[in-house]
């Protein structure tokens, strides 16, 4: 089974997961960011890398603020991008997904940002390309499933680095609904791959997927056991049909045993930062004064994301 | 026609016996072995000196999708398949559409599998009207159209009340009832099984609890209304384990696998193979294990293919959108005799589980196996060659299987049905 981010020469061709990715790639992608963060503070904040290069933002899920981070990136680097909703088009035609990939090579795609609802969309995606040798076409997994999301994972590696410089000593804790988060599932195997030392998940257990320890982490259900000393706090988002039914009782009780408050956040160090990938649920997954608290790097995460998603794309793109 | 096939190392699972010897065949018979009948004249002599010479191969589920499905195969194409894997008798699951629950279709079926003339049909009748799991099908209509038992397929019945009554109305009759273990609120919306794999995927899972659960039903249900048990597809080693308990406490229970699960686990999902998504989930590799040893143990009964042939488009999308299923008609043989090449099991307890085993799950009695006067129905095949299992040998439309690519044992020289050569390779 050949890895299907990596090319024959076992260099990354796509950005799939992050699961399974050395060290040194990931370090890679964010040394490569760091000096894109100061483009956006320029006059004319536009580099020529991707100049004449197509990038199509392959959207089957709805989403904002990633397809934007990614448009404003793709267009930073000065690449002709086109927005596609298709879960607005096509394939509610009855289109098959690799029809619709097929059609928009034929368009001359250069780069693929894919969303989809289904883990593995984008792993098909690079996998058909693959068999049908178009090996100078890339893809970037935007998020699928319950799967990766691994430019939000890198994004929150460059945010911890940033502010914490080296990984080898932290306690990093991740706080809430793992079982349907790919960011979740990114970020651990970024911590892993980076020799965080000590990787904390909290969370009721019917949110926390049967044999996550396996992937390298302890578990907690008492957050404020779980949030004790932690040098990095990072909440996943709770959507909106998990709140109520079988999973939970109520977006109350969730808020009142797994809600971040300033007093729990007491018991962190008193410099740990406060990360969310967003959109935020105010009032349920945490609280207002602390998500607009010093603590939080909320912001600086959505920035730095832009630059995060120049890194990869010029990176792939061989810039 | 009179057949001799020569000088084969004949094998005879069910009488246990392994030697070199001629088998003659008169009239679509075993007219004798060893030594020719009296004035024994034989048109044809089929050579088969370093081959073995077995029953015909029994599946005990081979969807071969008529009625309905004929864009993923047709019964013409699946018949090739099952001559080309030395299989001579298939049961047919009753998932066609419309549902096996029709006396009249169920004949249809039957008379146009004879026209055919390849391998013999035995269809499991639906238990429940279109497998809806409410009203239950005209079963002894059924029989007499030729069903040999009655299944649900995949298809769960909700409504426990319901099962109790059907599995309660078969046992009037003392007709069979096949049940695969699926707890339907549990086994809802997950694709592959609860564990690591799953995890890393980001696949939804399903628990063990949903075969588990499902089986301490089936048996207790079975207990209450005293009918005749076999449960399908077998999983997961926990659920082999309830089935055992309820033998040592004296009941007559029965088991299969299939060989995806007797061979695979969910590791070999890789990278989102969608050839590996399958119901049930292949499991840990700890259950792949038990489930092994149980069927070298004879504590699993009988070994399936559970043929399923799904067309490409439908496995070409995302494993969550994927159809389930992997063909297996042309890989029961191969993957039996790689599985006794693995564990050391003697080629006639292997043969058992797809021979003599698998004619008593289905009642038949003159098929399975090599006794004289039995059906000769034959398979004659070649132990030391092998073959890579490649999308252009497949003679069954549908080339979605797991074992694409990979090298297996065996190669079927002639198949034989009821005294006629349909196949020679």
């Amino acid at each position: 089974m050949r890895n299907p981010q990596l090319n024959k020469h076992g260099e990354l061709q796509h950005l799939l997961t992050l699961d399974g990715l050395p060290r040194e790639v990931i370090v890679s992608i964010l040394d490569h960011a760091a000096p894109f963060t100061e483009v956006a503070e320029r006059e004319v904040k536009k580099l020529p890398l991707l100049r004449g290069k197509s990038i199509f933002n392959l959207f089957f899920e709805n989403s904002t603020r990633t397809r934007t981070t990614f448009e404003i990136a793709a267009k930073r680097l000065s690449a002709d991008v086109v927005n596609l909703n298709v879960s607005t088009s096509s394939t509610a035609k009855g289109e098959s997904l690799l029809d619709t990939v097929d059609n928009l090579c034929a368009m001359q795609a250069d780069m693929f940002v894919v969303r989809h609802a289904a883990s593995g969309a984008p792993v098909l995606i690079a996998q058909h390309l693959q068999a049908t040798g178009r090996d100078h076409i890339h893809v970037i997994n935007a998020g699928d499933g319950r799967h990766a999301h691994p430019t939000q994972g890198l994004l929150d590696m460059y945010t911890i680095r940033h502010y914490k410089r080296d990984f080898t000593h932290l306690t990093v804790a991740i706080i809430g609904d793992v079982l349907h988060s790919r960011v979740a599932r990114s970020q651990i195997a970024a911590l892993t791959a980076l020799g965080v030392p000590e990787l904390r998940i909290i969370g009721p257990r019917t949110l926390l997927p049967d044999g996550i320890e396996k992937l390298g982490a302890r578990i907690f259900h008492d957050m404020r056991e779980g949030l004790r000393g932690a040098d990095v706090v990072m909440m996943l988002r709770l959507q909106n049909e998990r709140m109520s039914g079988a999973l939970l009782p109520t977006p109350q009780e969730y808020f009142k045993v797994w809600g971040l408050t300033a007093e729990k956040l007491a018991l962190a160090k008193p410099d740990a930062i406060v990360m969310h990938p967003g959109p935020l649920n105010r009032g349920v997954e945490i609280d207002s004064a602390v998500a607009d608290g010093a603590q939080a790097v909320i912001l600086p995460q959505v920035t730095f994301g832009i630059a995060v998603r120049m890194a990869v794309m010029s990176m792939l793109a061989g810039q | 026609m009179k057949i001799r096939i020569a000088n084969g190392r004949v094998i005879d699972p069910a009488r246990q016996t392994d030697r070199v010897q001629d088998v003659f065949i008169a009239e679509g018979k075993i007219a004798a072995l060893g030594e020719a009948p009296a004035g024994f004249a034989a048109e044809r002599t089929l050579e088969a000196r370093g081959l073995i010479v077995a029953p015909g191969l029994i599946d005990l589920a081979a969807r071969l999708r008529e009625p309905g499905f004929e864009y993923r195969a047709t019964l013409e194409s699946e018949m090739e398949a099952a001559m080309a894997g030395g299989v001579t008798s298939v049961a047919i699951p009753p998932d066609t559409d419309p549902v096996l629950d029709e006396p009249g279709l169920v004949e249809m079926l039957c008379y146009r599998a004879k026209k055919l003339n390849r391998a013999h049909i035995y269809p499991i009748g639906a238990l429940t009207i279109a497998l809806g799991g409410e009203r239950l099908s005209e079963m002894a209509e059924l029989v007499e159209a030729g069903c040999v038992a009655f299944s649900q397929a995949n298809v769960p019945i909700v409504d426990n009340m319901v099962l109790m009554r059907a599995m309660q109305y078969a046992a009037t009759f003392e007709f069979r009832v096949w049940l695969q273990p699926i707890a339907p609120f549990l086994a809802r919306n997950g694709f592959t099984h609860d564990g690591e794999v799953a995890n890393r995927l980001g696949l939804p899972g399903i628990p063990v609890a949903a075969e588990t659960v499902a089986i301490f039903t089936y048996l207790q249900l079975a207990r209450a209304t005293g009918a005749r048990l076999h449960i399908t597809r077998l999983s997961s080693a926990e659920g082999l384990a309830l089935i055992e308990q309820a033998r040592a406490e004296g009941m007559d229970v029965t088991c299969d696998i299939s060989i995806n699960h007797l061979h695979l686990c969910d590791r070999d999902i890789g990278y989102f193979n969608t050839h590996c998504h399958l119901v049930p989930p292949l499991r840990d590799q700890d259950d792949r294990d038990a489930l092994a040893r149980g069927l070298a143990e004879g504590r699993i009964n009988a070994l399936c293919s559970d043929h399923t042939p799904v067309d490409d488009d439908s496995k070409l999308k995302p494993f969550s959108e994927s159809e389930a299923g992997a063909t297996g008609l042309e890989l029961l043989l191969p993957l039996t005799l790689k599985w006794a090449e693995e564990s050391g099991l003697p080629l006639s307890s292997a043969l058992a589980r797809v021979t003599s085993e698998a004619a008593r799950l289905i009642g038949i009695t003159k098929a399975g196996h090599l006794a004289p006067g039995a059906r000769a129905d034959i398979c004659v095949f070649d132990p030391a060659a092998r073959t890579a299992i490649t999308r252009d040998k497949l003679k069954s439309q549908g080339k979605n299987t797991p074992f694409l690519g990979l090298e297996l044992p065996g190669k079927v020289r002639y198949t034989l049905v009821e005294g006629q050569l349909m196949f020679e390779g």
